[in-house]
């Protein structure tokens, strides 16, 4: 396998299975994606990093049809709560990307794939969320 | 605290907008300048009595609209605002000059709100290259861009998200409920002279149209545009001294709230446009004393028909997790319970976005002065207006008639 990098820096895939991974307030519990000078929440300084985790549940969706040029559509634009806290905003995939198989409140899982191959043969290794449990 | 205790109450003193649509012949300030005169001459002064000015406008934002705008209207030398605060942006202006009055800064105050937009599709729908060597790259280390990759930010698929979301919370509500808000405004539309567009469309066209982000068809989204909106407003002392007819048709401006987003935990993903509206509309409800059932009409923010369903509930128009029921009994409808958007709303009548929180108060203004023609809410007294602005910025404002 060539080489490979994550889609996004808070995507983790070199440290066990794909995760991703937050920045989080010391005083508040607060978890941000990118950095902070402060914690919105509170104002104070201290931020830990912190792995999500890799199960949640769908909270919200809208399925594009008419997306940014480029853009394969339809596809399902979701937010997902995660297990244990976090809450992180990703596409639904490898489903149909219709409501009969896209439903509020169902079970989601981490997925990884490709996204991309650059010129010097790198891979982007991009995420979403698939229905199911993970065991 | 924003607009509580005051010095002085302020009033509208003149209002105007332009028929929003497309004006392929009239550049921003062309249209500006016609909303102004308009104002001004409504409320029965000229740029001569007016000691502030303040100007929304979000695309043109860095031009000086203002200073552009007074080369057509006036130049009297006069504090001149340039405000630019998202879909906020026309509510700011006129908020802005209601401060003005308030600080005692000025007698007379006029805010404009203008939009030149044309036909431009999908708001940050342009392509963007990709990179061909993968590095990563700005806040979140990204190497690609991952609009539609990692979820959209494009408003169609963040609305439809937020109308999900109170699905999800709430019973009851699914997608006829969101495409009966788009039935409703479009057969409002049909009565505004003033409305982009005035065609009635069936629950089944609403709900059968081209789906651009589920559950939002086409016909639930709002349309791009031009347009722009004007008030003169005016200090109780100085309205005091002005003619009958003046004091006659003055709107008492009764709370003037402006919110951003306070920290929740999901905003940092998904833009949260309940909290700050909950937040200004409490606001606005106690500065002014008036009740949610006390309003004859609202002019809400009805940028998809899913925005407009969790307003009902955000506003205090329906119970706690009602909105679904609040449509589907027909609360909303013109003749329902609490008119909501007989203007056709975003929707229909268009959302040129800076002129758009200055119409919001036109439209109340006209019904409480009784004179809104065809789509006029009878007796009405007390009526709500609400922008909201991704990033975000709310604003609402209670408007009463009153005398004085």
């Amino acid at each position: 396998m060539g080489k490979q990098i994550p889609i996004v820096d808070y995507l983790v895939i070199d440290d066990g299975d794909p995760h991703l991974v937050a920045y989080e307030s010391v005083d508040s519990g607060a978890l941000y994606f990118d950095r902070r000078n402060a914690d919105a929440k509170s104002g104070t300084t201290g931020f830990t990093r912190r792995k999500l985790d890799r199960a949640g549940t769908l909270r919200s969706f809208s399925i594009i049809h008419r997306a940014a040029k480029g853009v394969p559509v339809p596809y399902v634009s979701a937010i997902v709560d995660l297990d244990g806290g976090g809450t992180v905003k990703a596409n639904i995939v490898n489903t149909e990307p219709d409501p009969d198989h896209v439903t509020l409140g169902m079970r989601v899982q981490l997925a990884t794939f490709v996204a991309g191959t650059d010129d010097e043969g790198t891979e982007c290794v991009g995420f979403g969320f698939e229905p199911g449990e993970i065991t | 605290m924003s607009g509580s205790s005051t010095a002085d109450n302020v009033w509208i003193l003149g209002a105007s907008m332009t028929k929003f649509g497309r004006y392929p012949d009239l550049d921003l300030i062309d249209l500006g300048a016609e909303a102004s005169m308009s104002a001004m001459s409504d409320g029965g002064v000229t740029i001569q009595d007016v000691d502030v000015l303040a100007v929304g406008n979000l695309a043109d934002a860095a031009t000086g609209v203002g200073q552009r705008l007074q080369k057509q209207i006036g130049q009297t030398g006069i504090p001149v605002y340039n405000v630019s605060n998202a879909c906020a942006t026309g509510a700011t202006a006129v908020r802005s000059v209601v401060t003005s009055i308030k600080a005692g800064e000025a007698d007379i105050g006029l805010a404009v709100g203008v939009e030149k937009m044309g036909k431009v599709g999908l708001l940050g729908g342009r392509e963007r290259s990709d990179r061909t060597v993968y590095e990563p790259s700005g806040r979140y280390g990204a190497v690609m861009s991952v609009e539609g990759r990692i979820g959209t930010t494009l408003m169609p698929g963040v609305f439809a998200q937020t109308g999900m979301e109170y699905a999800y919370e709430h019973d009851g509500v699914g997608p006829e409920q969101f495409a009966r808000v788009a039935e409703k405004n479009h057969q409002h539309s049909t009565l505004n002279p003033l409305a982009q567009y005035r065609k009635a469309f069936s629950l089944d066209e609403v709900m059968n149209a081209e789906m651009i982000a589920y559950p939002n068809t086409l016909l639930m989204c709002c349309p791009t545009g031009d347009g722009a909106a004007a008030l003169v407003v005016v200090g109780e002392e100085k309205l005091k001294t002005l003619s009958d007819d003046q004091r006659a048709r003055a709107i008492k401006i009764s709370a003037s709230v402006l919110t951003s987003d306070p920290w929740t935990e999901r905003d940092q993903v998904q833009p949260d446009v309940n909290t700050l509206t909950r937040n200004a509309a409490d606001q606005a409800y106690e500065h002014s004393g008036v009740d949610p059932a006390d309003l004859d009409l609202v002019e809400l923010h009805d940028c998809f028909a899913t925005a407009e369903l969790v307003h009902y509930d955000n506003l205090r128009l329906c119970e706690p997790g009602g909105a679904g029921r609040f449509i589907d009994e027909r609360g909303p409808w013109r003749d329902g319970d609490t008119p909501v958007n007989v203007s056709g709303g975003l929707i229909s009548k268009g959302h040129p976005i800076g002129a758009t929180g200055v119409a919001n108060l036109y439209e109340v203004a006209t019904h409480l002065r009784g004179e809104a023609g065809d789509r006029q809410v009878p007796d009405a007294t007390v009526g709500l207006t609400h922008v909201i602005g991704l990033g975000s910025a709310c604003s609402v404002h209670v408007l009463e008639r009153a005398t004085v």
